[in-house]
């Protein structure tokens, strides 16, 4: 059942929706003036109930991660909240209509966070390249300023907060956290071995939370709904992930675009009704959420007889119609990712849609660990070959070999990021990459862009 | 000793960047981007410069700029054109985008034109991917794109 909500994007189609002004109108910052007069246990358990689920990827629950930090916070090791806006994930655009449209309810967010991690300053790690949402949130961290709900004496209440804009410079693996705090240290963009964890040893050496920048965003909201009644919007309430969400769909859909709607959405609903359905052709198979996410074919059926199985109720019947959820899209051996979906139609050629994605890891891969740096390139080099129509059947079983080899052997996830869409890729499309090595590159479609 | 000095309003804007953070080396990409902002591009000289503001050695300071895409490490064209060609926009077209600029603009991508107007670029994805394909000129994107509109763009650049 399709349940779209407009919570977050509220005044997305408001005039001067990102001003002050607009935000106020509808009750904006009275909870974060709320949250500074609770109790920070109270605070953190109210956001635990909450059930939001890391908007970045990895799914991980919020409140459960506010818990982590070191409490009580000692003066000569202050907190630092870090909120994560790089944006990088191929495929991934909903941030920033929240920057752009909507960037109270993430200094709000900031303001709520930094108190439930006993914060006094958050960095909001921007992408360079997004210059008009640098420049509203700057913008709304002026005008919450004049206000007085930033600085010294927010709300004229005792708790100091501030809260900062720092840009990247052009990388992908900026968007992984640990990479993201050596960036804002003024390093190179290189991950870190973990743990420590943040949460111990952050940004500048003292404990840190980084969170996604929506995962913020829906703070305020949270809060003002109450822990429980937010999470119930979701149909996945029961697996402990709750609440609503953007949505993203791009790729061959008639119209692509960011959506909110209640968690539990599926990707039928996603294609289909939210993006008007498919492009030239029928569907021919989805990348759920953001381009490290294994790829689902149109004809995937739920295998789960197991009644224990997240994904039982759904047994025999379409991928296409399980919810998206952190936890039954792990059962369906893919990630939920950042809920932004790419969507390929049947006129679309597999094999240059994958022949893409590796040229991107092997861009973007940071150098730091062997695995990664060869491994993805050499993936790159062989569907170049494939590609070209010089490529062998060995050739194919050895990216199998690559991938598995980069698999759990780096610093950070990225080099699962690579092999995993890779490896579903072989998986869900290996008829067609062995009809490109036979026919020398002439089979399929042959473009990407029909 | 280095010739590369900020303009008095972006020392001011050096200053403000400072007090953001706990130390001086988390200033390093900031400033960086302010520096180029002025000259351009990342010479030996703005390194140098940057390493002895913030107390930095010049080694890390080069390390930094050839980590990250967005500086540049040559002297570019007055205009900046990028093209991302990941998988969202290159399902939307990207590709006939990007080989429209090559031939109107008769340079390769990663090259810039003879005038010195304009820098050609690819780039790995620029979260557009719902208004693909994109081109970002300078600071603006410019979305959902036909070579028509593409040959508008390039003409009020090449002027």
């Amino acid at each position: 059942m399709l349940r779209q909500t407009k919570y977050l994007s509220k005044h997305y189609d408001v005039p001067d929706g990102h001003r002050l002004s607009v935000y106020e109108r509808d009750g904006g910052y009275q909870q974060a003036k709320r949250a500074l007069q609770m109790s920070r246990d109270d605070l953190v358990t109210e956001m635990k109930a909450a059930n939001i689920r890391g908007r970045g990827g990895a799914g991980f629950a919020m409140g459960v991660k506010w818990s982590f930090m070191p409490w009580p916070p000692k003066p000569e090791r202050p907190h630092y909240l870090v909120i994560n806006a790089d944006e990088g994930e191929p495929g991934t655009f909903k941030d920033r209509t929240l920057m752009e449209k909507a960037p109270h309810s993430v200094i709000e967010g900031c303001i709520i966070g930094c108190f439930g991690i006993g914060a006094h300053a958050a960095y909001i790690y921007v992408r360079d390249e997004l210059h008009l949402s640098k420049e509203r949130l700057w913008g709304a961290i002026e005008e919450a300023r004049a206000k007085g709900y930033l600085g010294k004496k927010p709300f004229g209440l005792d708790y100091p907060v501030e809260v900062y804009v720092h840009t990247g410079a052009g990388a992908y693996i900026c968007g992984e956290e640990t990479s993201l705090l050596n960036s804002l240290e003024g390093k190179r963009g290189e991950p870190r071995l973990k743990p420590p964890f943040p949460a111990q040893y952050g940004a500048f050496g003292m404990p840190t939370t980084v969170n996604n920048l929506e995962t913020i965003a829906a703070v305020p909201l949270a809060l003002e709904m109450g822990g429980d009644a937010f999470s119930k919007l979701s149909s996945l309430h029961d697996l402990k992930d709750g609440g609503c969400r953007l949505y993203g769909v791009s790729g061959h859909v008639k119209n692509p675009g960011v959506f909110e709607a209640c968690v539990g959405l599926t990707l039928r609903e996603l294609v289909y009704d939210l993006g008007g359905g498919v492009k030239h052709g029928e569907l021919l198979g989805v990348i759920p959420g953001g381009s490290s996410c294994p790829i689902i074919r149109a004809d995937d059926m739920v295998d789960a007889p197991d009644p224990k199985s997240p994904l039982h109720p759904w047994h025999g019947k379409s991928a296409l119609d399980v919810p998206m959820g952190v936890d039954t899209y792990r059962a369906l051996g893919t990630m939920l990712g950042t809920c932004c979906a790419i969507v390929l139609s049947d006129k679309t050629d597999p094999v240059l849609a994958f022949h893409n994605l590796m040229r991107f890891y092997r861009h973007e891969s940071c150098g730091q660990c062997t695995p990664c740096r060869e491994g993805s390139a050499w993936l790159f080099r062989i569907l170049d070959r494939m590609v070209a129509g010089q490529a062998t059947i060995e050739e194919l079983d050895r990216l199998h070999e690559i991938a598995d080899n980069i698999m759990g052997n780096t610093i950070c996830a990225f080099g699962e990021g690579t092999a995993m869409p890779a490896m579903g890729f072989l998986r869900k499309f290996r008829k067609e990459m062995e009809q490109y090595i036979r026919t020398k590159g002439k089979s399929s479609t042959g473009v990407l862009a029909p | 000793m280095t010739s590369f000095a900020l303009s008095p309003e972006r020392e001011l804007e050096f200053e403000k960047i400072l007090a953001r953070y706990p130390n001086r080396q988390a200033a390093c990409i900031p400033v960086l981007h302010l520096c180029q902002e002025q000259n351009g591009w990342v010479s030996e000289d703005v390194i140098k410069w940057v390493a002895e503001r913030l107390d930095l050695s010049a080694a890390h300071v080069q390390g930094v700029v050839t980590f990250y895409t967005l500086f540049n490490q040559q002297p570019v064209g007055k205009h900046q054109v990028w093209v991302c060609q990941t998988l969202s926009c290159a399902l939307a077209g990207a590709d006939r985008i990007l080989h429209h600029c090559e031939k109107r603009l008769g340079i390769h991508a990663g090259e810039t034109t003879k005038d010195g107007k304009v820098t050609l670029r690819t780039a790995e994805c620029l979260a557009s991917c719902g208004t693909a394909p994109m081109i970002q000129v300078d600071k603006d994107y410019h979305e959902n794109l036909t070579t028509e509109q593409v040959d508008a763009i390039l003409d009020r650049l090449t002027r």
